[in-house]
């Protein structure tokens, strides 16, 4: 491989570990906008979405990557892994706010934050008791199927994870820009009480923003089972870290801000990988982190708002 | 000790009443045994000074907070405690201090907030082209965001943003606030257009010189308590009032 190929592969390895950060960070990020809140519980939202992944293409007959499967069975099974993981995925995250933040909602300073946290434990337990805490070879049913560009390769599982995090967040886009529901919650993450005195059910609003951003983390949860071939109980903490920085880099509350963020966290490890060696990627993604913070404190797309009383 | 109220303080066929209503924060008694009465298709205006209880009123009106004793009644209904979008639905809807535009949403899109408990069709169509009518220049600028007018462009947007919703009752609360005087002359004019088209009309505001001339009656709010209530024409006569609210010193 020439310089250029390594290069280009790191790209497209970056491409879809950024389309895996990006649909974390969005969570991260619709929360916040609307709560100002820092949801930690959506670590483990996502590693609880990848382990549903993992039972559900394993009930389905999957086996590592022993089963291979093309055509309809193909896309079926794989629509099936993802739906029932976003769909859990999403209901674990209406039930958390639900049923341990909206009794915390007018409470001020760090409880609710506290909470998540405290969640993310259990969640984590949860897993460790049932599921243990080896690592556990995540199903594969895609036929190595390989476009070589140059010297460097584009496999099957790479379009794969693109075209699922590009629709996703179009589907999203779409949502926030033209559904009423959708405009409800900018309404809402601009400002919550005009919004409320429109008659917007503000915490109708809330449970929605649960709901997308956990299904999202259970998409990415699932990204990260077909990128990496596995699933393991602590794998939240690294994932879901890199993310939130994503969505801070973008601009914490900005939607297109957490694309663009988780995108740019994604080629940063890739190539930083590639260049000094995987130990490193987490020192240059962090110090980036650092130096965006200091010369754009509101993040690349983030604006600095007056504080909302 | 609170004055007693002049002549003409009830209506005859309330829109909105407040029965006896004592609002608490905490400790703060900020409405200490409140009664309004608006008519269908007055202007009635709420005047006072700072922290009198105006905005607690309107929260009220709007059930951000609930009154701790007593009624407040909507087209013959106690609504106080009704969730908040359920008295929209019903007609009661604000115009918000400052204004409180959506700023990276389009006007447009800020209209059709107004409209959020509705359903779409003819009659939003309707509504849409009445605003159009009578603010020409928020037609023009719908598909720019909210937060790039000026602060009376933004007044005419949320007036509009009200009348979206249909309203019965719109409450406005300081309308004129920081507006230059053509505008505020201009807002003026247009909240009597709109009572004039038939909606009742409830306004807080601080311009008690304003306020008096397009109001049919007034009520004037102290620390919490009604101390004199009456037409416009009365209270402008009134020396405490002009002493006060229309900044004429008594000789």
């Amino acid at each position: 491989m020439t310089a250029v190929d390594l290069f280009l592969q790191q790209l497209i390895n970056g491409l879809s570990l950024g389309a895996m950060y990006s649909l974390l960070a969005l969570g991260f990020t619709l929360v916040y906008g609307i709560m100002e809140l820092i949801n930690f519980s959506h670590f483990n939202v996502f590693m609880v979405g990848c382990m549903i992944a993992m039972l559900t293409l394993q009930a389905m007959g999957l086996s590592g990557q022993t089963v291979i499967l093309s055509g309809a069975p193909l896309v079926l099974t794989l629509l099936a892994g993802f739906a029932v993981s976003m769909v859990l995925c999403g209901f674990i995250g209406v039930g958390i706010e639900r049923f341990l933040l909206r009794p915390l909602r007018n409470v001020k300073g760090p409880a609710a934050m506290i909470t998540t946290i405290g969640v993310s434990y259990v969640l984590f337990n949860l897993v460790l008791l049932t599921l243990g805490s080896d690592s556990k070879n995540f199903p594969n049913p895609l036929p190595p199927v390989v476009f070589p560009i140059g010297g460097a390769v584009l496999r099957l599982r790479e379009v794969l994870i693109w075209i699922t995090a590009a629709v996703l967040m179009l589907a999203l886009n779409y949502f926030t820009r033209y559904t009423k529901l959708g405009k409800a919650m900018r309404a809402t993450a601009q400002d919550a009480e005009a919004a409320r005195m429109m008659g917007v059910e503000v915490d109708r609003v809330i449970m929605i923003s649960f709901f997308i951003g956990s299904a999202l983390a259970g998409a990415s949860g699932m990204i990260f089972g077909l990128y990496y071939n596995l699933a393991k109980v602590d794998m939240g903490f690294a994932a879901g870290l890199r993310a939130f920085t994503a969505a801070v880099l973008g601009g914490i509350g900005n939607v297109p801000g957490a694309m663009l963020g988780g995108v740019l966290i994604g080629l940063i490890e890739a190539l930083s990988a590639q260049a000094l060696g995987s130990a490193w990627s987490d020192v240059v993604i962090f110090s980036l982190l650092v130096l965006v913070l200091v010369f754009r404190p509101a993040g690349l797309l983030g604006r600095l708002a007056p504080n909302k009383s | 000790m609170p004055l007693e109220g002049l002549g003409a303080g009830l209506a005859a066929d309330p829109l909105l009443e407040f029965r006896g209503v004592n609002t608490y924060y905490g400790d703060m008694h900020a409405l200490k045994d409140v009664n309004y009465s608006i008519g269908r298709g007055e202007i009635v205006s709420l005047l006072g000074g700072n922290a009198c209880g105006k905005s607690t009123t309107m929260k009220t009106i709007m059930g951000v907070v609930r009154p701790t004793t007593g009624t407040v009644m909507f087209d013959g209904v106690a609504i106080e405690k009704l969730p908040t979008s359920e008295r929209v639905r019903r007609g009661i809807v604000p115009v918000l201090e400052a204004r409180r535009l959506f700023p990276r949403m389009t006007i447009y899109e800020n209209l059709e907030m107004g409209a959020y408990t509705r359903k779409r069709g003819p009659e939003f169509d309707d509504d849409l082209d009445r605003v159009y009518t009578l603010f020409p220049r928020v037609k023009e600028r719908r598909s720019q965001l909210a937060g790039t007018l000026s602060g009376g462009e933004q007044q005419m947007v949320a007036i509009g943003r009200a009348l979206m919703a249909h309203p019965r009752l719109i409450c406005m609360d300081e309308p004129s606030m920081g507006l230059s005087p053509l505008y505020v002359e201009q807002v003026f004019d247009i909240i009597q257009e709109i009572n004039r088209q038939g909606t009742t009309i409830f306004m807080v505001e601080q311009n008690a010189n304003m306020a008096l001339s397009i109001a049919h009656r007034a009520y004037v709010l102290q620390t919490g308590q009604v101390v004199l209530s009456g037409t416009a024409e009365e209270l402008r006569e009134n020396p405490m009032i002009r002493e006060a609210y229309l900044g004429e010193m008594q000789v």
